[in-house]
């Protein structure tokens, strides 16, 4: 039988049947999830899964039964994420969330997470509608987009990632559900960056928004998906094997000591540029094209736990003794 | 001259806020307290930062009467725009002190009181050149002209100066002389014509000193065990956090490595808040928010998650006056239904009701084993008038038991159960076991939401898996009644009884007394927690009349009674109430029974 570098079978990294429809891009990124998750090697005691609500929020159910599970309030899981992180610092927290959860209700959050660089990651499930009320348009919907009854989307459209570039976001990537070959390495590097890694993963609504018309759908997104560079993800102190003609490859070590290696695709692009990240972002979206892979990666910034120079030990783990002003010295506080 | 009155009386300091004034009333409080006597100040403040009137009253009261007085004795008016008004809350045989440039002829002014023009500004313009230090130390002068008019020594005053500017002797220096300058004008220029004088007292205030609610339960905070707190600014409540903060960076940091053992964060909003708040709890440490009323509407949805997915979390809510913004830096207990029930659906929570600086304390360190123990949010009701004022108290009693963590199952009591479920009720007391994330079983996860699930975690949408589990909550619920701070009753067999609860209990205490010299006996007692203990009912069917008493319009904790009691006592018990914004004064609860006593109402049995 097959283990991971934990010693656990990949079907320990599954969970329940999913129920979401035949063919919604959330079913695929929850197998590629599972998959990163196994090869990584995730313990799935010190995995916290959180989520908002809406169909994205239900999936963490559908993998990693074994581990802790919290689906919050609608746009509020970061508030949630961040609480279980400063308690509990040892935990890798995996946060699942949707357009709706995370650029309309969820917004404020979402930028207050970014901003404090909360060490986690945040996978939106990126479709541009409503699934579980049925069909609305969410913000993430791309000026002219249509709904199922040809109804245009007017109003300007929310970019997760340049708008997390833009909060000083530290890993910020974007991918497409039917892509498990990008997907599953930035996942990983996500895994290792320490730091809020947003991921943005286009993830059509076969029900609701997968028409003709719609920018969110599986014929769109394979049309205009440009493809800004492959990664490859190398686990700390494992050796680089895969050679490279010089010049094609951008290989960024992450804080653990793993790598990423970026190789390039169409172009040449610096991965830890932000003024290139929003430049790309801004020149493919007026192109009606979206641009997937690694945008942006600091490594350079400190998380929550270290900006709060919290103590290495979990603070749910501390004892009266290393928590209460001791006997000796309260009189003096009434004095 | 009317006859002397020692030690009893109040002084109402009229002031506009930014002027420095709070020094200077912080000085004269000090200094009658240096005296022996009990003193207790409140502040009446705007919501604002500069140039608004304020009033800081301090009451004396050689028996140790800690409410407030609705008219004053001593008026010391140094705010042009208010002086008009403020001239009429002085009681018949009071004394003015005023800025001697204000008129006193006029129709509006009394001639039942003493007047002591003082030329406030001039004297502080002869003595100091800078401005914008002339304007505080006016402030200073008139701590000396009431002083020398009643008898506190200029060494009292120079020691309580000392006490207010510590670390800044030059400021205390300037002070100590501004105070001189008023008590040479009073001693030179002022005929003493008033009948209040202070005299040194022994055997109330020893070993107390000044406290405010909000340090105290910082306090409590600390020494309960609070790891992670997260907080939006909001008055009345942010010295809460404040004071946590102060105390965390004294006795939570590692003096050699700087490491921490607390995570503080200043969220977004209040509904990041009791996010953090909740995510921390359910990560198993023990966390808590504080805020106000405005807070509290904010975090209504995560409540009810909070009851439901049943997760730990302390939510202190320092009430204010509402509805809406309402009167931000003025008190009210209008929170006290809204918090029992917050939430859409059926919610019902822990709701813990201190009145005092000691029970500030004390029941901020309990919210946190009870929120564990219960595994619910626990709603700790303080108001502006515990929270932001300082109150005569005895040095806070050091925690005598280790924290109760509640019904967590860990990697050993795992291995020692062939399964669990995280909604199973196994002790009937509607109190499920939980594991805590991180535990290094492969059956110790579970998922944690707000959907529909049955004892073992699972998403249902069953119709009696859904009634079973609320049905448990009835039970947890139930199991609190027992478990939360019980009510204080002093009962002597009357047929009339006082029952309030929170800061009301310094009034009803005054009260009593007043009511017992009209003839009025009367039996009390304090409500300390929701939901109320069987002892509420019991104390209420031993009575013919139950008067509750209380600081909001509606009769909130009136209401929530006539919801809970059986039918036949529901007409024993008539609501009492105060909502002016100022903390109710003994005659706001004297008045009503003293006419209802009078005539007792024929019970509608």
């Amino acid at each position: 039988m097959t283990v991971n570098i934990v010693g656990l079978t990949r079907e320990v990294y599954k969970g329940l049947p999913t129920t979401l429809c035949a063919g919604c891009g959330h079913n695929s990124i929850t197998n590629h999830l599972i998959k990163a998750l196994y090869e990584y090697g995730v313990a799935p005691h010190l995995l916290a899964k959180m989520s908002g609500i809406g169909c994205s929020s239900k999936t963490p159910a559908y993998f990693v039964e074994q581990a802790h599970g919290f689906n919050g309030v609608h746009g509020r899981m970061p508030s949630a994420a961040t609480g279980a992180k400063l308690a509990n610092r040892e935990m890798l927290v995996l946060g699942i969330s949707g357009d709706g959860d995370t650029a309309s209700i969820g917004l404020g959050q979402y930028a207050h997470m970014v901003r404090r660089n909360v060490d986690c990651v945040y996978v939106i499930e990126n479709n541009g509608v409503y699934g579980l009320t049925k069909g609305q348009f969410s913000a993430t919907a791309d000026v002219g987009s249509t709904l199922k009854n040809g109804t245009p989307n007017e109003y300007a459209t929310i970019d997760v990632c340049g708008l997390a570039i833009e909060l000083g976001a530290t890993f910020v990537a974007r991918s497409f559900s039917g892509d498990g070959k990008q997907l599953v390495p930035l996942l990983q590097a996500a895994f290792a960056h320490r730091g809020t890694s947003i991921l943005d993963i286009i993830s059509p609504c076969v029900t609701f928004n997968d028409h003709e018309g719609s920018t969110k759908s599986y014929a769109y997104v394979k049309d205009h998906d440009v493809t800004l560079n492959a990664p490859d993800f190398i686990r700390p102190r494992e050796e680089i094997t895969v050679d490279y003609e010089p010049g094609t490859m951008q290989d960024i070590e992450l804080e653990d000591g793993s790598h990423v290696l970026l190789r390039k695709v169409d172009r040449d692009y610096d991965a830890t540029s932000r003024i290139g990240a929003l430049s790309i972002i801004h020149e493919t979206r007026d192109r009606g094209e979206f641009v997937t892979g690694l945008l942006f990666v600091d490594t350079g910034v400190p998380d929550l736990c270290e900006r709060e120079k919290l103590t290495l030990t979990p603070l749910k783990d501390l004892k009266e003794d290393e928590l209460r002003i001791a006997r000796s010295e309260w009189d003096a506080l009434f004095t | 001259m009317h006859q002397r009155v020692t030690n009893d009386f109040t002084i109402r300091v009229a002031t506009v806020n930014g002027s420095g004034s709070q020094s200077s009333n912080l000085v004269l409080t000090n200094a009658i307290f240096r005296l022996g006597i009990p003193v207790a100040p409140k502040n009446v403040f705007p919501s604002n930062i500069e140039g608004l009137p304020t009033w800081f009253d301090v009451r004396i009261s050689s028996k140790g009467y800690q409410c407030r007085t609705r008219d004053v004795d001593l008026l010391v008016a140094l705010n042009t725009a208010t002086w008009r008004t403020d001239i009429t809350g002085v009681k018949a045989g009071g004394a003015v002190i005023h800025e001697a440039t204000y008129p006193v002829a006029g129709e509006s002014l009394r001639d039942d009181v003493v007047y002591y023009p003082v030329p406030f500004n001039e004297l502080a313009k002869t003595n100091f050149s800078d401005g914008t230090l002339r304007k505080y130390l006016l402030n200073m002068i008139y701590v000396g002209v009431v002083a020398e008019l009643l008898g506190i020594s200029e060494a009292d005053v120079e020691a309580a100066i000392t006490g207010q500017f510590k670390r800044k002797a030059k400021a205390a220096a300037t002070n100590v002389e501004a105070a001189r300058i008023g008590f040479t004008y009073a001693r030179e220029q002022l005929t003493k014509r008033d009948r209040f004088g202070l005299e040194r007292m022994s055997g109330q205030t020893e070993g107390r000193s000044f406290l405010d609610g909000n340090r105290a339960a910082a306090l409590g905070c600390i020494q309960g065990g609070c790891t992670v707190a997260a907080w939006y600014p909001i008055t009345p409540s942010s010295s809460l956090c404040e004071n946590f903060i102060a105390l965390a960076e004294k006795f939570r940091v590692d003096p050699q490595t700087g490491e921490r053992r607390v995570a503080i964060v200043q969220a977004e909003d209040e509904l990041a808040a009791i996010g953090m708040v909740l995510g921390a709890g359910w990560a198993g440490a023990r966390a808590m928010t504080s805020t106000s009323g405005p807070g509290i509407s904010l975090m209504a949805e995560w409540a009810g998650y909070g009851y439901y997915a049943e997760v730990p979390a302390v939510i202190f809510d320092v009430q204010r006056a509402g509805p809406s913004t309402g009167l931000p830096t003025r008190t009210m207990q209008g929170d006290v239904s809204f918090a029992y029930t917050l939430s859409h659906g059926d919610t019902k929570h822990i709701v813990l009701l201190p009145a005092t600086v000691e029970e500030a304390y004390e029941m901020s360190m309990e919210a946190f084993d009870l929120a564990d123990r219960f595994q619910t949010p626990i709603f700790v009701l303080s108001d502006l008038d515990l929270g932001m004022n300082s109150w005569l108290t005895q040095p806070l009693p050091y925690p005598q038991k280790p924290f109760d963590r509640g019904k967590v199952l860990t990697e050993k009591d795992l291995n020692k159960l062939e399964s669990w479920g995280r909604y199973r009720d196994v002790d009937h007391d509607g109190i499920p076991y939980r594991t805590l994330p991180g535990t290094n079983h492969d059956g110790a996860g579970y998922f944690t939401r707000g959907t529909g699930h049955d004892e073992e975690a699972r998403y249902s949408e069953m119709p009696d898996v859904w009634q079973r589990n609320l049905d448990r909550l009835v039970r947890k619920h139930e199991t609190a009644r027992t478990a939360v701070p019980q009510p204080i009753v002093d009962e002597q067999g009357h047929p009339a009884a006082i029952l309030a609860y929170g800061t009301t209990h310094h009034a009803v205490i005054e009260a009593r007394d007043i009511l017992r010299n009209s003839g009025i006996e009367t039996d009390y007692l304090r409500v300390r927690a929701l939901p109320f203990s069987p002892e509420v009912a019991a104390f209420i069917a031993r009575h013919e009349r139950v008067y509750v008493v209380e600081q909001n319009r509606d009769g909130q904790l009136f209401g929530l009674l006539r919801i809970e009691l059986p039918d036949h006592l529901v007409s024993r018990i008539q609501s009492v109430r105060h909502y002016n914004g100022v903390p109710i004064d003994a005659h706001s609860v004297v008045d009503p029974l003293l006419e209802a006593e009078r005539e007792p109402a024929v019970a509608a049995e």
